[in-house]
């Protein structure tokens, strides 16, 4: 077991994690239940959470990579997560949910890295977050309409 | 209206969006054993030696189970109705394993570590024997995949597993061959399709405890919580009334959790350990453990008269159920069922084949249930066969299909495993989706194709679909309703939301009923302990079933409240009226309101309480229709086809909340665009998959996606709630076809093995350089 030392949604944090384990299994078991699992190969993007405000895939990060480092997940964006999720409710693009929480953590940090992007940049952005409900362009427009208000 | 028909948000999109703790894992106990599974390497072969003692002495692994830890008991892992129409066919653990993937030992340990050396530690020797690995060689192969004698059928299927037969069925309306002799123009072809994935982005989860009251609770990420507590209690000769399953919030299913993956053993597992105990399957075993889409072949003969009267259909279908039989009859049926109607102005139908056994991963119920595999193979057909005659294919269609007041006798024949019921077209609004499809994507003037760039060229393509709304007299759902203190509801359904907004729509039918705003309608549903029977989530049935049942179960109530409020008034129930809020008795000013009179209900006077239920099964299957239309731009130097546009018309009665509808409809799409274009299946010559995790089988992204047009039409089903049909499966059905005939008509090749990819494309347009190369030399030979 090693020690390392997080700061988590704010609040820092000591975990003893093994030399081997990803961030993903660090976080679900500490109870940061927001954060899933859908693959096992940084392909479909459920897994993200933010390192130092950028996404990351925590499925196929490792914990001790993380150390001195301030990782986000969805519980420490609330009222923002609120507010995205109402844009998708407008838009009925929310269906079984399981990629919200990772996209939700994606688009807002989209909103701070991007000045005004296109919907191709919107895209390009957004591309590892997997949704096999939604068909995307519901999506895409509570994404945009967010922006707009957001920016 | 006041909330049907009204584009509301889920009830619980929300909370799932900002992340709160709702799936199977996010509920599993702290201290749950982790449950690993020892998985065959060998698509086909007998365990000869299984020695468990090394993994058992390890440190932290509490329990190790193979075959030999269970009584033969077969069972079918299908969720479906009982008895099903599947073959049990499927042991706990069995001494041979049957694909790549397959169950060998199970595991449960206090971590993931250890399980993972204690699978190392499991001694296993098998006899490798030689595995049936084309479809279209498995009848009578001389590797038999079934050999044991326990196995059976429930009800005659065809079940014939000596000659590797799952299931196989025969129909015929007319002499066909007849018909066919007398046609003018006929057309001979055949289709393949293949095992496409679900790839719903939760894994299969599930997790077990035994409760205080000494009960076997599992949270289960299924469609068919019902099915699920009948299967484990089978397999494993558990009490029925001794097992509880929860369905939490489900991460998409598309037909993928339509059955029992890794509950058995987990119900084991906790069982003989008695602690809690979880398994989540890893992607890769998603893929190859769990089941997919079955592949199939269409050999399709198709005859018509010169001025385009479609006159016969024979089609004969051969399916690839894998290891295991499940849903191999009732796919099969449905690639028949729900394409034959369409063209019912035929005077001859022959449907048949058979389902046959293979060493490679089962299939299963996928979304679209051989429709969309019968709609390629069909609507790919009927194109070429317009080619013949010179038609436009909308023309064609527009003579042939089935209209509004129709019917086809299919209904009657051909049901899911048993016979059909015969039914009237009360609501079919196809020609309104034609026209409106047309004007959308502009046929007229884009047909056939149009030459862009040097090497690019704009096709367009259609097909027209049909699904159903349930299996009439099989599917059954019942709702209760329960009248709260302060004149609020609680819904309890037994119907399974699995991410297509079902709690959210089934509350809208019950607001409406009860007159009342959607937040006065507080939803619980899927625990076997506490709602009622519904069969589940599958054949496109909830809004239809289940929607009938709760519509029923909120009129009984409203008129409960009716009654009560009028003996509270001392009048008779004929002298008030009631809004849903308020009770007032006419021609005064004596009112009462709801809560006032929930609170004398509860509280004060009466002491009673108000639950209403009511149950439904349908007598028909209502099919929504819809007409797809795509452009595609078909690079002719590298075969790369894009899909620039698609355009959905869609008739499904009404849509209960129109937002949740339409993204459905785009999310079904998308997954038939995935199958038509992106998602190949390949295995390696030793039968193992090699397409099984996420960076090199390919759904579409959203860049692929760009442009889709979703439209309902002005539709009204007498038999639905509210005039409701459904809408789950019909979004999926009509890509593949559509794009294929696109394609065929932006550079005249024909694909009709998917999925479509760039490298067929190219061969294609290669092979027709080569042939018209061919034909003018001969041209100048003879000149
Ligand atoms: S779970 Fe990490 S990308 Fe899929
Ligand atoms: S809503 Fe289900 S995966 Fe996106």
């Amino acid at each position: 077991m090693l020690r390392v030392q997080l700061t988590i949604n704010g609040y820092k944090k000591e975990l003893d994690v093994k030399p081997d384990e990803y961030l993903l299994e660090s976080l679900r078991k500490n109870n940061y239940l927001s954060v899933k699992k859908g693959c096992d190969s940084s392909s479909c993007g459920v897994c993200t959470v933010l390192l130092d405000d950028s996404p990351i895939a925590s499925c196929t990060y490792l914990t001790v990579k993380a150390d001195g480092h301030e990782i986000t997940t969805v519980e420490g964006i609330q009222k923002e997560a609120e507010l995205i999720a109402d844009f998708f409710g407008k838009e009925g693009a929310d269906q079984c949910g399981y990629c919200h929480p990772s996209l939700v953590l994606t688009v807002y940090a989209m909103k701070k890295e991007l000045v005004k992007p296109s919907d191709e940049e919107i895209r390009a952005y957004l591309v590892g977050n997997l949704c096999r409900c939604s068909g995307y362009l519901g999506q895409h427009k509570a994404i945009k309409a967010y922006l707009e208000v957001a920016v | 209206m006041r909330c049907v028909n009204t584009d509301v948000p889920s009830i619980d999109g929300k909370g799932l969006m900002m992340g709160k703790p709702a799936y199977a894992d996010d509920l599993a106990a702290p201290d749950s054993l982790i449950v690993k599974v020892l998985r065959s390497p060998h698509p086909f072969a007998r365990i000869t030696n299984i020695d468990t003692s090394k993994a058992l002495a390890l440190e932290g692994v509490e329990c190790v189970l193979t075959y030999k830890d269970f009584e033969r008991r077969p069972v079918t892992r299908a969720g479906q109705g009982y008895p099903e129409p599947s073959p049990h066919d499927k042991f706990i653990l069995d001494e041979y394993v049957r694909h790549v993937g397959d169950e060998a030992a199970v595991v449960a340990a206090i971590d993931l570590e250890t399980a993972l050396k204690a699978l190392d530690l499991i001694d296993i020797e098998y006899e490798v024997l030689e595995p049936v690995l084309d479809f279209e060689k498995a009848y009578g192969h001389k590797s038999i995949v079934h050999n044991e004698p326990e196995i059976h059928e429930m009800f005659p299927i065809g079940f014939e597993p000596k000659k590797n037969v799952a299931a196989s069925y025969n129909m015929h309306v007319g002499d066909i061959d007849k018909t066919l002799a007398g046609c003018d123009v006929l057309l001979e072809s055949s289709f393949y399709t293949h095992a496409q994935a679900h790839v719903m982005l939760e894994p299969h989860t599930a997790n077990a405890r035994i409760d205080y009251q000494g009960r076997l609770v599992i949270y289960s990420s299924t469609q068919t919580p019902i099915h699920v507590r009948r299967i484990v209690s089978q397999a494993l000769g558990y009490p029925l009334s001794k097992i509880r399953i929860v369905k939490p919030r489900v991460g998409g299913g598309f037909g993928g959790k339509q059955c029992v993956h890794g509950e058995m053993l987990l119900a084991a597992i906790t069982l003989k350990t008695g602690k809690p105990s979880k398994i989540v399957y890893t992607r890769k075993e998603v893929f190859e453990s769990s089941y997919s889409r079955h592949p199939m072949r269409f050999d399709i003969k198709l005859g018509a008269t010169k001025d385009g009267q479609l006159k016969g259909i024979d089609m004969h279908l051969l399916s690839d159920t894998g290891a295991y039989g499940e849903h191999a009859l009732t796919v099969f049926m449905v690639a028949g069922s729900k394409v034959l109607p369409l063209y019912n102005k035929v005077d001859s139908v022959r449907f048949n084949g058979e389902v046959v056994y293979t060493n490679h991963t089962p299939g299963g119920a996928f979304r679209g249930y051989g429709a969309i595999q019968g709609n390629y193979a069909l609507e790919s057909a009927i194109d070429m066969l317009c080619e013949k005659l010179g038609m436009d294919p909308t023309s064609f269609r527009e003579k042939n299909m089935i209209r509004e007041g129709e019917t086809s006798p299919i209904f009657k024949i051909m049901g899911e495993g048993t016979e059909g019921t015969a039914m009237n077209m009360d609501s079919c609004k196809l020609d309104y989706c034609m026209t409106r499809g047309k004007e959308l994507i502009g046929w007229q003037g884009k047909y056939p194709c149009q030459k862009d760039e040097e090497h690019k060229v704009k096709g367009i393509g259609m097909a027209i679909a049909m699904q159903g709304s349930g299996i009439p007299n099989i599917d059954m759902a019942s709702a209760i309703i329960k009248l709260n203190d302060d004149g609020f509801y609680n819904l309890l359904i037994g119907a399974t939301d699995i991410g297509q907004g079902s709690d959210t729509v089934l509350a809208q039918i019950a607001a409406e009923s009860l007159g009342v705003d959607l937040d006065k309608i507080v939803v619980y549903s899927s625990d076997s302990d506490l709602t009622p029977f519904d069969t589940g989530a599958y054949a496109s049935s909830t809004t239809y079933v289940s929607g009938n049942a709760v519509k029923n179960a909120a009129d009984n109530m409203r008129q409960m409240v009716m009654e009560e409020g009028a003996k509270a008034l001392s009048v008779d129930v004929d002298h008030i009226t009631f809004d849903g809020e308020v009770i007032k008795v006419i021609d005064s000013d004596q009112i009462m309101t709801l809560s006032q009179l929930a609170n004398r209900l509860y509280y004060n006077e009466d002491h009673k309480q108000l639950v209403a239920t009511n149950s439904y099964v349908g007598t028909k299957s209502p099919p929504p229709f819809m007409a797809g239309f795509v452009e595609v731009e078909v690079d002719t130097e590298t075969g790369k086809v894009d899909v620039l546009d698609y355009v959905a018309v869609v008739d499904c009665g009404t849509t209960i909340n129109p937002k949740l509808a339409k993204v459905q409809v785009e999310g079904g799409l998308v997954q038939g665009i995935g199958m038509a274009m992106y998602e190949e299946v390949h295995y390696n010559s030793k039968g193992t998959l090699i397409t099984n995790n996420l960076m090199n089988y390919r759904i579409p992204t959203r860049k692929e996606i760009t442009n889709m047009h979703v439209e309902f039409a002005d539709s009204y089903e007498d038999s639905g709630p509210y005039g409701a049909k459904s809408v789950g499966e019909i979004g999926i059905d009509t890509p593949p076809a559509a794009i294929a005939n696109a394609i065929y008509n932006a550079v005249g090749v024909r694909i009709q093995t998917l999925p479509i990819t760039s490298e067929k494309v190219l061969m294609g347009l290669l092979q027709k350089r080569q042939e018209e190369n061919d034909k003018s030399d001969e041209d100048t030979h003879y000149a």
